[in-house]
């Protein structure tokens, strides 16, 4: 009998054990493994900047045991560009949610993108302000009930849902974009699939790289945890289609692998 | 610096601001178009890649103010440069960069306000300066040249000032000094010098704890202790950076207090008031934050009455007031929306106020 056993699975170096302050079901503590896992695995910790926001995820700075930097709300995308001018080498992420990111940083946001800038956003999309106690997001899907669409979303009102990916899509500058849910375990392996991709992307030097994941708020959309992961796979994604949009990493690989593959005609 | 290698060239306190703040190691600009200090920018976009530094133009001043937070957390010297409108738009980046004690460099070619306002010469950003920087205690180290010639060295120390006080430092100008031409010794351009920031984040191996930059102290002990460590700097910078000139007689009757374009106008009145038989002497900040109140208190005994001209309605004049503290009547000669005041003005109020 042998006792010699191989770890499959174990507390990600790059996070702290900083207890988290998500509520239970959240999806927040998810993404965070996700993101933690892909950085152990491409052995970038030390030379990772972790850039907080305002939302829930304010505290990300003491969850990610990186280096970070605290962002005033939305501007995150300017911050990394700052960052990633200065340092071209270091790895920076940005992890926003929709508030952040859709509302009040949608300029920074689109023209870091625009400009191709070289560093990765996680895009935590639970279609709500969760922190501020669940007013309406810019991606609060029609109908939905929040604490400022007490009668739920109506366009002629509030108007319509922003898809992220789709609209940062008709931009040349982005090297990889994707989105995936934070909800079926098969599911959660593609979102980490696409975090990886994501990285990959920035490593390699190719450019602007963003994951937007759809995630859960069961306090603010008043389901219980499984519920919420049903409304992600059931609702939401109806209005939010997961897709990887475009990953020039693919690309290249695959021109690397038509360049040393025996080509017909060489 | 390298004093000895200055050349004399005439050109403008744009260009003297763009060329002073190479000379202080800056290497990393963003920034915004706003008239009148659109040559800076240009002349940085021009000049940064030469000396293997980086000019990116930002989307908005929002976003160039948090570009420079992000250099500045990266651990370079940076600046930004712009003008009235768009230091209202990098309040809330400045409060950030004030809470998370990091430096930078700003420049604001100070224009006529409120609102859009217009492309003339003004001082009424004198509070934005040194009362505002954003929310919460907090402002910014402000250094108020006279001249091209301050322009281009005022900027250059600046970078090392702001390092010093870990703090936002801003040089305030106004449209004429930006715009004008005057004989300037320029500095050659200096090597950045090397990062001795030890808290700036970036690849660091097992070498060090991991760095945090931010702003947020939840625990108003923590946060309060964040504050007192601030003002404690900024009671150093009072001691060790508080800077002004003096002009005239050394038996004045009044006092004329002025910064900036206005104190040029006023060194011409204090002659002028001379000539008229009134003894005047005018003290001229080059320090608006830290404040130089001892002079100006020194002087106030002796004076019958002071006289502050500024190109605004009643903002320096409080901060005389403060220093005066009621030694002799203070009077205000001030203007707005990009008019200055004149020589013949401030000769006439000061001798109303001695006759």
């Amino acid at each position: 009998m042998t006792t010699d056993m191989k770890q499959v699975y174990a507390y990600p170096d790059a996070l702290t054990e900083v207890e988290m302050r998500y509520c239970p079901g959240c999806t927040h503590g998810t993404a965070h493994r996700l993101v933690a896992e892909v950085i152990d695995e491409l052995g970038i910790k030390d030379r990772t900047v972790t850039l907080a926001t305002v939302g829930c995820s304010v505290y990300a700075y003491e969850y990610f045991d990186t280096d970070a930097v605290q962002c005033s709300h939305g501007r995150a995308p300017a911050v990394a560009t700052g960052i990633k001018r200065v340092q071209p080498d270091t790895i920076v992420f940005a992890y926003q949610g929709d508030g952040d990111l859709a509302s009040i940083g949608m300029a920074e946001i689109v023209h870091a993108a625009a400009r191709g800038e070289n560093f990765t956003v996680i895009f935590l999309n639970n279609a709500v302000y969760g922190m501020t106690q669940g007013q309406m997001a810019p991606t609060t899907l029609l109908g939905q009930k929040t604490t400022t669409s007490p009668r739920g979303r109506t366009a002629p009102e509030a108007g319509f849902p922003i898809r992220v990916c789709e609209l940062l899509d008709t931009l040349d500058g982005p090297a990889f974009l994707a989105r995936e849910a934070l909800s079926t375990p098969p599911h959660v392996r593609n979102a980490k699939r696409a975090i990886k991709r994501a990285f990959e992307t920035q490593v390699a030097g190719l450019g602007f790289s963003l994951v937007e994941l759809l995630s859960t708020c069961p306090t603010w959309w008043g389901m219980t945890p499984l519920e919420a992961i049903k409304h992600v796979d059931e609702q939401m994604t109806k209005c939010y289609p997961i897709a990887v949009f475009r990953d020039r990493l693919a690309a290249q690989e695959g021109e690397q692998s038509a360049e040393s593959a025996p080509g017909e005609g060489e | 610096m390298s004093e000895t290698q200055r050349t004399r060239e005439f050109i403008t306190g744009n260009e003297a601001t763009a060329r002073g703040a190479i000379a202080g190691g800056c290497r990393y600009f963003f920034g915004y178009p706003i008239t009148p200090q659109n040559k800076i920018p240009e002349y940085m976009s021009a000049h940064l890649p030469e000396v293997g530094g980086v000019f990116l133009q930002a989307e908005s001043e929002v976003a160039a103010i948090n570009m420079v937070y992000g250099a500045s957390a990266a651990g370079a010297r940076v600046m930004t440069t712009s003008s009235s409108p768009g230091i209202s738009l990098m309040q809330e980046g400045l409060s950030y960069m004030i809470g998370s004690e990091l430096p930078c460099v700003l420049v604001n070619m100070v224009r006529g306000g409120p609102g859009l306002g217009n492309i003339g010469p003004a001082q009424s950003d004198y509070w934005l300066a040194t009362r505002g920087c954003g929310h919460g205690d907090g402002q910014c180290i402000t250094l108020t040249p006279n001249s091209v010639q301050e322009l281009h060295d005022f900027t250059a120390r600046a970078f090392e000032i702001a390092d010093r006080y870990r703090n936002p430092t801003m040089v305030l100008a106004d449209a004429i000094l930006a715009n004008m031409m005057e004989p300037c010794d320029v500095l050659p351009p200096t090597e950045m010098p090397p990062a001795d920031r030890p808290y700036a984040v970036g690849p660091h191996g097992q070498e060090r704890e991991r760095n945090i930059v931010n702003s947020l102290w939840v625990d108003f002990d923590e946060m309060e202790e964040v504050n007192l460590r601030i003002q404690e700097r900024y009671r150093q910078a009072a001691e060790e950076i508080t800077d002004w000139e003096e002009y005239g007689s050394d038996e004045p009757e009044v006092l004329v207090c002025a910064y900036g374009i206005s104190s040029r106008v006023c060194e011409s009145a204090v002659d002028e008031a001379g000539k008229a038989g009134v003894q005047a002497r005018l003290v001229r900040p080059k320090t608006v934050f830290p404040f130089p109140s001892e002079p100006i208190a020194k002087w106030a005994e002796q004076a019958k009455c002071a006289v502050v001209v500024e190109a605004s309605m009643g903002q320096f004049v409080e901060d005389v007031r403060l220093a005066v503290e009621g030694r002799c009547p203070v009077e205000l000669v001030g203007h707005a929306g990009g008019n200055i005041p004149a020589v013949s003005e401030v000769v006439a109020r000061i001798l109303e106020m001695t006759s």
